[in-house]
């Protein structure tokens, strides 16, 4: 027995794909009954949007002469349908339903435009994020053009970096002037064993390019020092800080903080993690937290020390998901808190970081920078309690 | 009586123990008992002078004891210490340029 709704569907006029086109072509109204966000996603230029809901309400506006040909369509037919026959119940002589919809349309190849910025391709690679009502397609345009930049390919970088290139992150910078080691690869999942001796900023870029062509990577076979830090970092919205040394987590704090960049920094050792996002001025930078550097018998290295290649890897998404709120302007970043990880008894400690008014770097009182010392920074080997075994005056970064 | 939570750093100075209890009634107090039953400790927590060593943070539950009263901080039974030193993270070459000795 025929439904209400097929007797609908008999009743009203269904046209082509072609019929439409011809038509519209020739001044007929195409109305689009769709939802607003179908509608930002892709649309047929030139028709016209008017919300199913809405539909009634603003035809008489819209649409003042009752002979006028109308036709709707919709991401198939069905709504289309259903609203054809409310118009005809208002006296709408000559309405029509396209069959098949938007949906019909693109499978035809016909053109559609996007409001969202997103091309085809985009709108399905990321649609489980513009999804999403906190991200949706805002969000995700706002990461297509995030410039991050990941201090080191390692333990830390290497599962940030997979994740940011699959979330969409349009510009990645990497720093890393090491090359992959069999030992690397317990833990830095983004190389492999076939790139075992090239540079690990190249491994990260061959990796990403082949999981999201959307992402342009951006290789720094350098070391960080005081010598490039600003220039590198300026280019930069945020700062994924996975460097393992003490000299490069206080010149790039210092920089950051004169250039006012978010800096998420991570740091492993053993089964133990720690993170927080430092934004200069909205909290507290990393000296405020830590304002010396341990002693070396206090700061021992994960290759002398172990770490587990896992809790390294859920640090490293921790980064990546602190990175994700910072870009899309979501959630409550880490700031002002220290998320504490102990993998063997999976515990997470939360402790309050607060402003120094002391800091030397952010406090009250700090040193205006002019703009001639901007470049400068202290010694940092000295400031960590030795002198550099290199002439350089912060050799940085082979990085967790 | 508190609990100290010990940073990997300092486990093999308290035998491995990543928790331990302590007595006390003041931040101070908890980590001098700490540092009397496991002496290892007590040259990475305080100055030769019986201060607190400025790379030490430490935190009485959540809170920064710098922000409270230092270790004349009060302390309840239910409370726990937290000792963090700052890591670095590390690889092998860390070495070399990390803090040299």
């Amino acid at each position: 027995m025929a439904t209400p709704a097929d007797q609908i569907r008999e009743r009203i006029e269904l046209v082509s794909l072609d019929q439409a086109r011809e038509e519209f072509a020739a001044g007929a109204k195409l109305i689009d009954v769709r939802e607003q966000n179908e509608w930002d996603e892709s649309h047929i230029e030139g028709a016209e949007h008017v919300p199913q809901g809405e539909l009634l309400e603003r035809i008489d506006e819209l649409a003042p002469d009752r002979s006028e040909r109308l036709l709707l369509h919709c991401r198939t037919d069905n709504r289309s349908v259903a609203m054809a026959s409310e118009l005809e119940g208002l006296g709408y002589e000559n309405v029509a339903a396209v069959e098949g919809g938007i949906v019909a349309w693109e499978a035809a190849g016909l053109p559609t435009h996007s409001d969202s910025g997103l091309t085809k391709e985009q709108r399905m690679r990321y649609s489980r994020h513009t999804l999403l009502a906190e991200v949706g397609v805002e969000g995700q345009l706002k990461m297509l053009n995030a410039r991050v930049l990941l201090l080191g390919a390692g333990g830390l970088g290497a599962p940030s970096a997979l994740y940011l290139a699959a979330a969409g992150i349009g510009t990645i910078g990497i720093v890393d002037d090491d090359v992959v080691d069999a030992s690397n690869l317990q833990r830095q999942v983004i190389h492999n064993t076939e790139r075992i001796g090239i540079s690990k900023a190249t491994s990260a870029r061959m990796t990403i390019e082949g999981l999201n062509p959307d992402v342009d990577v951006i290789e720094h076979n350098l070391r960080l020092d005081a010598s490039n830090i600003l220039e590198l970092i300026s280019d930069y919205d945020v700062i994924v800080d996975g460097a393992d040394n003490f000299p490069t987590r206080y010149l790039l704090n210092d920089a950051a903080v004169r250039l006012r960049k978010p800096v998420v920094s991570a740091s492993i050792l053993g089964f133990d993690g720690q993170i927080s996002t430092f934004v200069p001025y909205d909290g507290p930078c990393y000296r405020c937290l830590y304002p010396v550097p341990p002693p070396p018998e206090l700061a021992p290295s994960c290759g002398a020390n172990g770490v587990l290649g896992v809790m390294a890897g859920v640090m490293g998404l921790l980064q990546a998901n602190e990175v994700i709120k910072l870009v899309a302007g979501i959630g409550e970043p880490l700031i002002g808190r220290l998320l504490l990880y102990e993998s063997l008894g999976t515990r997470f400690t939360e402790l309050k970081v607060k402003r120094d008014p002391q800091c030397p770097i952010c406090g009250d009182d700090a040193p205006q920078i002019s703009a001639e010392d901007m470049g400068r920074f202290p010694d940092y080997e000295l400031f960590c309690g030795a002198p550099a075994r290199e002439a350089s005056p912060s050799a940085v970064q082979h990085v967790a | 009586m508190p609990t100290v939570k010990i940073p990997p750093v300092l486990r093999p100075r308290t035998g491995g123990e990543s928790e331990v209890s302590s007595c006390g009634e003041t931040v101070g107090a908890v980590l001098e008992a700490l540092a009397e039953a496991h002496p290892d400790t007590r040259e990475q927590l305080f100055s030769s002078a019986g201060e607190l060593n400025r790379y030490v943070n430490v935190y009485l539950n959540d809170e920064d004891v710098r922000v409270l009263s230092g270790l004349e901080t009060s302390v309840a039974g239910s409370d726990t210490v937290v000792i963090l030193p700052a890591m670095a993270g590390g690889s092998e070459r860390a070495v070399a340029s990390s803090c040299p000795r």
